[in-house]
Formats: structure tokens, C-alpha cells, sequence
């Protein structure tokens, strides 16, 4: 293998594992804010579902990605106020609900897709959008600024959520009531807003993370996420509840399932071990929250309703 | 008065005797149920079973059952159980991975048709017959195709597991690109899930990078490596259903299962009182398996050509396409 040939390969792979991680980053971002407000959604695959779904639909409609993107955004703060609704004023139990929102969004989204479309037809996907100057540069160019304008979205969104958790009222709010909302409540911040706007946004970008992904394969299927948002949950254990932490979860998961999918390619993993391959980012990915649980403490209220003077 | 009862009681014995078996074929509609994977209009696997019941329904009247997307196996074998005890004629269990609920499910009703695919173990099971398609007939012939058509000298296949006809296509596929150019790199990627549409775009774009300019892929997640190819504008050929509507602009060429061609032999022998037991597989020779060419793609006279030659090399015995089935 030549020299170039081995940098493009390697450039390839990267770039690969950029676009893998897209999705799980902006899923994981948002379950990230719900729970540092101490909200757990394990429903982020369903509203992924939906989301993906809406988008595809809205664009096969329209042709419009961008609007698209909107309505799997929509469908996520939809369903959001939905799911705040049921566990903050209703208190439901949040694993549970969690699980039949999942379930929910599974059920719903093939059954519109059954209905509305049937047979999967392609859609147009966005195209690479080059960053003037940048991407000109030799390998650093190609391997991070030639990609769809949804990757830049979710790797900007790091360093605003991040701002927004430790620079604002807002996210010091976020922040105190998933630790100890009975202290936030006393202290005169309202647990109900600071939750029902967390876990809206939350779902907001699950939604825009199902859209991304249907967008980005210009194709919807049954079950399209294949679990993605379940990973997402995991991956904000991973980075410990912070936006670069979850960033660099997403980034290791897609790096690895990148590489491994380069080696199969070029027969560096042998056939027989192919399928033992393919588990490698889950087994990475448990093998650091294990590390991660020991190190970091969660959000203390986190799946703990509260109820004022209860 | 006597005799006329005899003979009243004699053809009410008869009756009931030969009822079983002629019951299916007198006009009352058989009841079949499909347990699948993926989506009924996947454009894949599960579709192409969908399809083949259907053709049988033009000429025989069938009340059909599905239930699809049932990636996990444990659902898959709640409703196989489901359909047997609610009296289904004849229980389709279209995927490799259902083989071990089967197994045990089969036994508990004896008295209903169970058939599985792609496989081609019935387990010793006088009611479970099994079935498979030679894909690695269909796979040579795009092999050979698709190694003419490089200009690049790569070839790429994105598979899901290695077992069952997947690897039957992926083998032929590889065997025929050889035998068409010894020299060929023809590269091969199993992704490890027959559903991960992300990670068979993915697998596409690899290949792409890895310098082939022809891929083809099966199973039900490849609609994401088609869309990554149609993106490159990079060949593709398909598999278990005709896939031009995907990416009209690249699909060459499609291995059509036409399941029907089975399917109207098991249901004869079960007419016949035969519930089980038999192997059956749909292949070039039986018109189980054929190839349909998208007419809006331009093809190259003399690649088409090669294809036609190694198909009929393989209808005629000529040509072996690899595959132990």
C-alpha cells in the first residue's frame, strides 16, 4: 500500500467515523440536559424514530431538507411536552414511560411510513459543504471540513451547550435542580419550567437527530435508528453528563465502528472474527462507563420526581 | 332400504376419509401466515417472500397473514406459535436466524405446515420442510458482470451476517468477479446486523475509498449503501428484489427471488397430505431465480453479453458458482 494511498484511507476513516458519530452526538446531547435536570428519557429512539420519519415524509413532500430538518426538530418538542407532561405532572415512572415512548415512536413511525409512503423511496441527502479556505488544507480539509452542514450543527452545539450549562442562570438552574430541587425550589427557581424546557429541548434534538440520520441516508426503513438512541443514552454516562465528555463518547463510538468497518474492508480482521468485530464499540463503550461510574456521580436527582413539600 | 343406508354410510366414510387432503384443494382458502424480518416492502428479503405468495394468489385464494419487522428472534417465535394455534395452513418462517424456535415450536402441532428459510434443514421434522435460494447462481453472474464493467479493478460487496443466502450471494458474487478478471481486488465487508442502514452506508463509502467502482450488497439494510453509491454515482447490483427504483441512475441489474416457484410446490404436497419434511430451492434452472436488467441504464453490449454466458453456463452445469448447497 502506498504512502497516499494509506493517508487517504486513513483520512477516509476519520471522516467516516465523523458522520457515524453525528447522530449519537446530538441524541446524547439532549438526554445529557434532560438529566442533568434529573429527567432520564429512555425513549430517545423513539422520538429518533419520529423525527427521522417526519423529516423523510417532509422532504419527500417538499424536497425541502432544511424544512426537513424543522419538523423532525417539531416532532421532538412534541413529543417532549408530551413526556414532561406525563412524568412532571403526572409523575409517572420515568423508566417506564421512557420505554413506552420508545415503544410509541417504533410503532408510530412504521405505521406512517406503511401508510403515507410504503415502498422506501430515495430522497436527496444534503451535500458536502465545503468550508471556504479550510477544507482546502491537505488531509486536516478533507477529514473535518468537507461534510454536511448537519455535522457542523451538532459538533457547534457542544461548545454552546456547554456555555449555556456553566455560563447562564438557565444552566445553573439546570444544574441545581438535577441535584437538589427541593434547595432550587426554596431558593425561588421554578423546578417545573426548568424541567418541562430541559426535557422539551431534549427531545428537540433527538428529534433533530432522527432527521439527520434519514437526511444524511436520504432513505427511511422500519426501525431505521437500529437502536441508536439506546447507545446515546449510554454514551451520556460515557462523557459524564458533560457536552465534551458526550462528544468525545460519540466520537470514540463512531472512530472505532469506522476502523472496524476499514479493517474488514481490507481484510486486516479476518472473516471468521468478523461478527466478534463488529461488537467492538459496545464492548469499548462498556468497558468506559465502567471506568466513567467509578469516577464521576450522577446527577443526584436524577428519575426522582419532586413534588413541592412531598 | 338397508342397502341405501350401506351405501348413504359408505360415501359418508369416504367423505370424511379423503376430506383432509382435498379440503385445501377444493376451494376453500388456505391460510398462510408470514413471520419476517424487515418491512413487507422492503425491496429485499422479506418482500421477495410477500411477492411470491401474492403471484399465488392470482390463481388460488389464500387468506394471508404477516408479521413483519420482527428483528428479534424472540418475537419472531411468539407469533410463529401464535399462528400455528390459531389454525394457520401453512406457517412461513422467512429468515435463517427463526431455524431454533422452530425447532421447538413445530413439534407441539403437528397437524400445521411449517416452513423456514433460507436453510436447508427440516430437523427430521415430518412437518417442517425447509427452503433456499442458490444465490451464489445469481451472485457469479453479477461477478462476472460487475468485474467487467470496473474500470477501477475493484469491486465491493457490503453483506450483513455471514450465514444463509446472504453468504451464498456474497461467495458466488466474489467467485464470478474472479473468473471473469483473476486480477480483480474484490473486496468484501460484513457489517454484522441486517438492519444497521447507517453502517451499510458506511461499508458503501469504504469500499469506495478502498478504489471500487462497483459494489452490490444484500439484505435488507443496504437501502443506505445504495444511496451512498448513488451519491458516487457508483454501480451498483442487487439482490433478492428488484432494487432500480432505489437509485435508477446505478442499479445495472437485480437477482429477482421469485419464491412462488417453491411455494406452489410445497402447497401442492401439502394438498397431497404431505406436511412437511422436504427441502425445496429456487435456482436458475427452475426460473426460482432470475435477472432483471434496469433498461435505463446503459449497460455495455459485451458486459451484458458475459452475463448471459455465465447464466447459461450455470443452467447448463457448465459453470459451478461455488456455493455448497
Amino acid at each position: 500500500m502506498s504512502d497516499s494511498f494509506a493517508v487517504m484511507i486513513i483520512v477516509a476513516t476519520i471522516a467516516s467515523g465523523i458522520r457515524l458519530a453525528t447522530p449519537f452526538l446530538l441524541a446524547s446531547l439532549g438526554e445529557a440536559l434532560g438529566q442533568r435536570s434529573g429527567v432520564l428519557n429512555l425513549g430517545v429512539d423513539g422520538v429518533m424514530l419520529l423525527g427521522a420519519f417526519g423529516a423523510y415524509y417532509a422532504v419527500l413532500q417538499t424536497s425541502n431538507l432544511y424544512l426537513g430538518l424543522l419538523v423532525g426538530i417539531g416532532l421532538g418538542l412534541l413529543i417532549g411536552l408530551f413526556y414532561a407532561f406525563i412524568t412532571l405532572n403526572l409523575h409517572a415512572e420515568q423508566g417506564v414511560s421512557g420505554i413506552g415512548i420508545y415503544l410509541f415512536g417504533l410503532g408510530m413511525s412504521d405505521l406512517l411510513f406503511q401508510k403515507l409512503v410504503g415502498t422506501p423511496r430515495p430522497i436527496l441527502p444534503f451535500m458536502p459543504l465545503e468550508i471556504p479556505v479550510l477544507s482546502g488544507f491537505p488531509i486536516v480539509g478533507e477529514m473535518l471540513f468537507q461534510h454536511s452542514i448537519i455535522v457542523y450543527i451538532a459538533f457547534a452545539l457542544v461548545p454552546i451547550m456547554s456555555f449555556v450549562l456553566h455560563r447562564t442562570t438557565y444552566g445553573l438552574n439546570v444544574r441545581a435542580i438535577g441535584e437538589n430541587p427541593e434547595a432550587a425550589d426554596s431558593l425561588g427557581v421554578s423546578v417545573m419550567f426548568t424541567r418541562y424546557s430541559a426535557i422539551i429541548i431534549g427531545n428537540g434534538l433527538a428529534g433533530l437527530a432522527g432527521a439527520a440520520l434519514a437526511i444524511e441516508l436520504g432513505i427511511f426503513q422500519q426501525n431505521l435508528t437500529n437502536a441508536m438512541g439506546f447507545i446515546a443514552i449510554a454514551l451520556v454516562y460515557f462523557g459524564a453528563w458533560s457536552p465534551k465528555g458526550v462528544m468525545i463518547g460519540s466520537l470514540v463510538f463512531g472512530l472505532v465502528q469506522s476502523i472496524v468497518l476499514q479493517c474488514k474492508t481490507f481484510g486486516v480482521i479476518p472473516r471468521s472474527a468478523s461478527d466478534l468485530a463488529s461488537m467492538a464499540p459496545a464492548i469499548i463503550t462498556i468497558l468506559a462507563l465502567v471506568v466513567v461510574a467509578k469516577r464521576f456521580k450522577q446527577p443526584s436527582a436524577l428519575t426522582k420526581p419532586y413534588v413541592r413539600g412531598g | 332400504m338397508k342397502k341405501l343406508n350401506l351405501c348413504l354410510s359408505a360415501a359418508l366414510l369416504a367423505i370424511i376419509l379423503i376430506a383432509p387432503s382435498s379440503l385445501l384443494a377444493s376451494g376453500k382458502a388456505l391460510r398462510v401466515a408470514i413471520i419476517a424480518p424487515s418491512a413487507k416492502n422492503d425491496l429485499a428479503f422479506t418482500q421477495s417472500i410477500v411477492d411470491g405468495i401474492k403471484a399465488i394468489q392470482k390463481d388460488r385464494e389464500i387468506e394471508l397473514a404477516i408479521t413483519d419487522g420482527t428483528f428479534v428472534v424472540e418475537d419472531a417465535a411468539a407469533a410463529i406459535r401464535d399462528y400455528a394455534k390459531k389454525g394457520y395452513d401453512l406457517v412461513l418462517a422467512h429468515g435463517s436466524q427463526y431455524g431454533g424456535s422452530l425447532k421447538e415450536i413445530a413439534p407441539d402441532f403437528p397437524n400445521t405446515s411449517f416452513a423456514w428459510g433460507t436453510s436447508a434443514d427440516t430437523f427430521g421434522l415430518a412437518n417442517v420442510s425447509s427452503y433456499e435460494a442458490a444465490s451464489d447462481e445469481g451472485g457469479y453472474v453479477m461477478g462476472v458482470m460487475a468485474a467487467a464493467m470496473s474500470k477501477k479493478g475493484g469491486v465491493g460487496v457490503v453483506g450483513p451476517i455471514e450465514v444463509g443466502d446472504a453468504k451464498l450471494y456474497v461467495d458466488g458474487f466474489v467467485k464470478g468477479a474472479k473468473a471473469q478478471n483473476a486480477k480483480i481486488r474484490a473486496k468484501v465487508n460484513y457489517i454484522g446486523s441486517f438492519s444497521d442502514v447507517a453502517l451499510a452506508a458506511e461499508a458503501a463509502r469504504a469500499h469506495m475509498a478502498a478504489g471500487a467502482d462497483v459494489l452490490t450488497g444484500t439484505a435488507q439494510m443496504v437501502v443506505g449503501a445504495i444511496g451512498a453509491a448513488r451519491a458516487k454515482r457508483v454501480a451498483w447490483f442487487g439482490t433478492q428484489a428488484n432494487q432500480t427504483e432505489l437509485a435508477p441512475e446505478i442499479v445495472v441489474a437485480s437477482q429477482v427471488y421469485k419464491w412462488e416457484v417453491i411455494l406452489r410446490k410445497i402447497i401442492a404436497d401439502m394438498d397431497a397430505g404431505i406436511k412437511g419434511g422436504k427441502k425445496y430451492e429456487i435456482n436458475l434452472a427452475n426460473n426460482g431465480i432470475v435477472i432483471e436488467f434496469n433498461d435505463a441504464y446503459k449497460l455495455d453490449a459485451a458486459v451484458k453479453e458475459a452475463g448471459m454466458k455465465a447464466m447459461a453456463g450455470i443452467k447448463d452445469g457448465s459453470i459451478q458458482s461455488g456455493a455448497s448447497h
